[in-house]
């Protein structure tokens, strides 16, 4: 099934030369239509891999988002860019694959968040990383271990992640494409970031580095 | 009554703490607590840093998408465009 594109973007004109591929892909230009997936598909395949992490989802995902786009041509009326526009739906195309694929139950991730006691108090009390997260941040092997902690979250809490903080969307925009409230979507923001905290704690923490 | 807010209240809201969306006597709760509470301070500063360190590792410049996509994912794309309709 093909993604639904987004809404109409707001009224004007579009820039000269995105204007003049818009119009050619109206009109059903095939050299425009081969320019726009050669130019686009490389960011748009990287996008519905992340999300997906599967490669044959995320090459379906491509091509659904590209049929989507075509049928939708006449809804993009500039004020944003043609990139942007299909960054949305390719994003929207991933995450309806993801639903779609979606049949066992997450794992739960309760074990990660912090625990307290009746008075409030946390459990176990915190203590400071042995390093500032700028300096772990600068090491190549640190960032690809962030990425791998963030790989082994569940597809809910992963996904409003990547849209937040890399594709760096609003909580109303992800709510809309989650088909859940902003609410939700603040909430599992905060529970990803502090399921991911818990691992990083785990390896960084004062006590655990000495 | 205890006026302070729980450590647990103040894990709870810490995101709309630091997006600045709690209403100012919210604020000055949770900033009168983390005045006497460092494991809390240890949290905020470490929720901070995970931040950073999410957002470091995700749009990590080492990792910018391949610029070649399959020709055959190509090819399978521009067909779809000269099917005739359904």
């Amino acid at each position: 099934m093909a993604a639904s594109a987004p809404p109409p973007t707001p009224i004007g004109p579009p820039p000269d030369e995105t204007g003049r591929l818009v119009v050619a892909l109206r009109r059903g230009d095939p050299a425009a239509f081969e320019t726009v997936v050669r130019d686009h598909s490389p960011a748009l395949l990287a996008a519905a891999r992340r999300i997906l992490r599967n490669e044959e989802d995320a090459r379906e995902a491509l091509q659904d988002a590209f049929v989507s786009a075509f049928k939708a041509i006449g809804s993009f009326e500039g004020g944003a860019r043609l990139s942007t526009w299909l960054h949305r739906i390719a994003i929207n195309a991933a995450l309806m694959k993801l639903r779609a694929r979606r049949r066992r139950p997450e794992t739960s991730i309760e074990e990660l968040l912090p625990r307290f006691q009746a008075d409030g108090h946390q459990v176990v009390p915190n203590e400071p990383w042995a390093e500032p997260p700028n300096e772990l941040a600068s090491r190549k092997e640190t960032r690809a271990l962030v990425r791998r902690m963030i790989e082994e979250l569940p597809d809910s809490y992963r996904t409003v992640l990547l849209l937040r903080d890399l594709e760096e969307l609003s909580t109303e925009e992800v709510a809309r494409m989650l088909e859940v409230t902003p609410n939700a979507v603040k909430i599992r923001l905060h529970r990803a970031r502090q399921a991911l905290r818990a691992k990083l704690d785990a390896r960084y923490r004062m006590a655990a580095a000495t | 009554m205890d006026p302070f807010i729980t450590c647990k209240e103040l894990i709870e809201f810490l995101a709309d703490y630091l997006d600045g969306e709690l209403p100012a006597p919210e604020r000055r709760e949770f900033d009168r607590h983390l005045a006497v509470c460092p494991s809390c301070v240890n949290y905020l500063e470490t929720y901070k840093g995970t931040i950073a360190l999410g957002r470091a590792a995700l749009c990590d410049p080492d990792e910018a998408p391949p610029k070649e996509v399959p020709e055959d994912l190509i090819k399978a794309i521009l067909a779809t465009r000269k099917r005739p309709a359904t």
